[in-house]
């Protein structure tokens, strides 16, 4: 008991919330955005992949830390512009087109990894962001190091989620975006391109779900590996059910997640081999699946996601 | 530009389908392989020649088809009466693993025709039992099963690695992660002397041909046809939608189930965490690459093996990555999904 204690009352372990909560804030926000259009986007785990290798592979090759975050996020737009393609031009199945999307960025990952990289026996390595601390936040005991000493990606993360909050429930646009998602014949009625917004709010969810990736390999690490990403694309899908399609929440639910992650990572070491690790690294699959067990029910779907739209058909 | 539904749909275009989405993706693939430098005409010969220029690269190209088909399958069964069934890979660990325990534990002693078909039968329904927990919660709570059997497939590789990390541990392997061995009672007879090829490919074909009976012609086949078309409708028809998605998610699940049994007992004869080569994830590829169809499948399965087993032997020779019969696979499910958008629409301006 006063293991978990000890656990709780460590600035270690707050700090790690945040920068495990980074990457899901960010997926689960780019996740959201397309679903507030109607349009689920399950290509988040393969453009998380390829985020992560472009990001990695352009620092790697002499751009500095923020040009590789802005190239994961045009090419996370632009794996979002071929899911729009699929599912709003076209108005395929969400889940087959989103399934594709995942396999063909996940192997065309690789496959471009594999050919800039040559295979090594360690891999190569870049150096990641750095911790910076908040002048005069930091400096408060405990509360300090705990939650103001991060890497920029992860305030860019919190900063992105109230200005997305913001923009969905206070300005026209997210009032466009809200009612693409729930019935775009209404939309269209107003004036508002459905299409149009759909198609932006993809590729701008998939431009997120890019820079997601990214913050693996420019900051929680500082190399890129084939299924690096873990199903943490997953996660974020099951978040946006848990947080009710509300990127405030949306916030808190990575946050908390990331608590349960960054605990029982530091469990593992204190409980050691008494308990097979594998149980623990089951925990943060086990919890969305509960999450989404508690939560579907209750939540609010958007009532046209998964819907395609076409002018004029009912 | 608009698209207008086409009225009518032949068989020609019908069939034609899957060969323009191969070729379409083959193309594209084509431009990566320029990009790395290689001859596109030379590397696509190359994976044929890998793939079937000997007998070993044949037999070894039918027996990668096996699980495929049956994965393959298994997302085809349900696929059709819209069930997400993304769980494959997760199914096809547990049945393996369940073989495994049985075979090394309880049933290594009995004779070969009477272990054979008992394996096969718990290593379906351990697939089953892990398909019918995300069928339950959709059922009970409306949770979407894509999600949840796609986080599934991650819990259940875990559980056996745990599992093969411990109590199923193989003390003789040199302190590898791999579990104890099945009975040599149970390893599958082989098809052909001097190869890998075992009976596995007759039980996947024999199944696709059963299933090709039961959708056509059963009152079940319509059913689950019409539960996913729609639902609603359906039940309004009579047709019991929860029992019968039930039943298609224990077909699905077995089948998934059932390729991991067949791989453990016809090829490795015991289980590690690399068993399985994202067979669940492809099988997605194949059953949507076969429209669907049974028959297709096991078509498709082939045209699947021949991509991983061919790039493996063009990969050594001219030295582009392996992974590029990941992106060919990947790519044609996409192709394909806009080529069958193009048989049900016509583009009208």
């Amino acid at each position: 008991m006063s293991a978990v204690f000890d656990i709780l009352a460590s600035a270690g372990l707050w700090a790690a919330v945040f920068r495990i909560a980074t990457p899901l804030i960010l997926g689960t926000l780019g996740a959201l955005l397309c679903e507030r259009a109607g349009v689920l986007n399950l290509g988040i785990e393969g453009i998380m992949t390829f985020g992560a290798m472009i990001g990695w592979l352009t620092v790697y090759n002499g751009a500095d830390l923020w040009t590789g975050f802005l190239v994961a996020a045009l090419a996370g737009g632009l794996f979002g512009l071929l899911h729009a393609g699929l599912t709003v031009t076209l108005g395929l199945s969400q889940h087959v087109a989103g399934l594709g999307v995942t396999l063909f960025a996940a192997s065309f990952s690789y496959y471009v990894f594999r050919l800039a990289v040559p295979v090594a026996g360690t891999p190569p390595t870049i150096t990641p962001f750095q911790p910076i601390a908040i002048p005069g936040l930091s400096d408060l005991p405990f509360v300090g190091p705990a939650f103001f000493v991060q890497t920029p990606p992860t305030y860019v993360a919190i900063l992105l989620a109230l200005v997305l909050a913001y923009l969905i429930f206070r300005t026209p646009l997210g009032l466009a975006i809200r009612m693409t998602g729930e019935n775009p014949h209404a939309a269209e009625a107003q004036g508002i391109n459905p299409m149009a917004v759909r198609y932006g709010a993809v590729i701008a969810g998939s431009a997120l779900m890019g820079m997601a990736g990214a913050f693996l390999t420019l900051s929680a690490f500082n190399s890129f590996f084939p299924t690096m990403v873990q199903g943490r694309g997953w996660i974020c899908i099951a978040l946006v059910v848990f947080s009710s399609w509300r990127p405030e929440r949306a916030l808190l639910g990575a946050l908390l997640f990331a608590f349960f992650d960054g605990f029982q990572l530091r469990l593992q070491t204190v409980l050691g081999g008494a308990v097979p690790y594998q149980l623990f690294l089951m925990i943060p699959y086990v919890l969305s699946i509960a999450a989404l067990a508690l939560m579907a029910r209750r939540a609010r779907v958007p009532q046209a996601l998964m819907q395609p739209y076409r002018r004029g058909e009912r | 530009m608009r698209f207008e539904r086409r009225e009518h749909r032949s068989v020609a275009l019908v069939i034609a389908t899957p060969l323009i989405a191969i070729a379409s993706a083959l193309a594209i693939a084509g431009v990566l392989i320029v990009i790395a430098g290689a001859p596109v005409l030379e590397a696509y010969w190359r994976i044929l020649q890998g793939a079937f220029g000997s007998r070993l690269a044949a037999t070894e190209t039918l027996t990668r088809a096996t699980p495929l088909i049956l994965t393959g399958l298994a997302a085809a069964v349900a696929f059709r009466a819209r069930l997400w069934n993304i769980g494959a890979e997760g199914q096809l660990y547990f049945g393996a693993i369940t073989v495994a325990w049985a075979s090394s534990r309880f049933l290594g002693d009995m004779p070969s025709i009477l272990q054979i078909p008992l394996l096969l039968m718990l290593g379906a329904l351990a697939g089953m039992a892990l398909l019918l927990v995300p069928l339950w919660m959709r059922l009970r709570f409306s949770v979407d099963e894509v999600v949840t059997t796609l986080l599934l497939n991650f819990v259940a590789v875990l559980i056996v690695s745990m599992l093969i990390d411990t109590v199923l541990k193989d003390p003789m392997a040199f302190g590898w992660p791999q579990s104890q061995p099945v009975a040599d009672a149970a390893m599958l007879p082989k098809i052909l002397a001097r190869s890998r090829l075992h009976i596995g490919l007759l039980i996947a074909v024999v199944l696709a041909l059963v299933l090709a009976f039961v959708e056509a012609r059963t009152v079940f086949g319509l059913q689950s046809r019409a539960a996913g078309l729609n639902p609603q409708g359906a039940a309004y028809a009579g047709v019991p939608l929860k029992r019968t998605l039930v039943i298609v998610a224990c077909i699905s699940g077995g089948l998934a189930g059932l390729a991991g049994a067949v791989e453990v007992m016809g090829v490795q004869g015991y289980v590690t965490t690399e068993l399985s080569r994202g067979y669940g994830y492809s099988g997605i590829v194949v059953a949507m690459l076969a429209n669907l169809n049974p028959f297709g499948v096991v078509l498709a399965g082939l045209f699947t093996a021949t991509m991983f087993v061919g790039a493996d032997g063009m990969s050594r020779s001219l030295g582009i990555p392996s992974y590029i019969a990941d992106v060919i696979v990947a790519l044609s499910l996409l192709t394909m999904l806009i080529a069958v958008f193009f048989t049900q629409y016509r583009i009208r301006r």
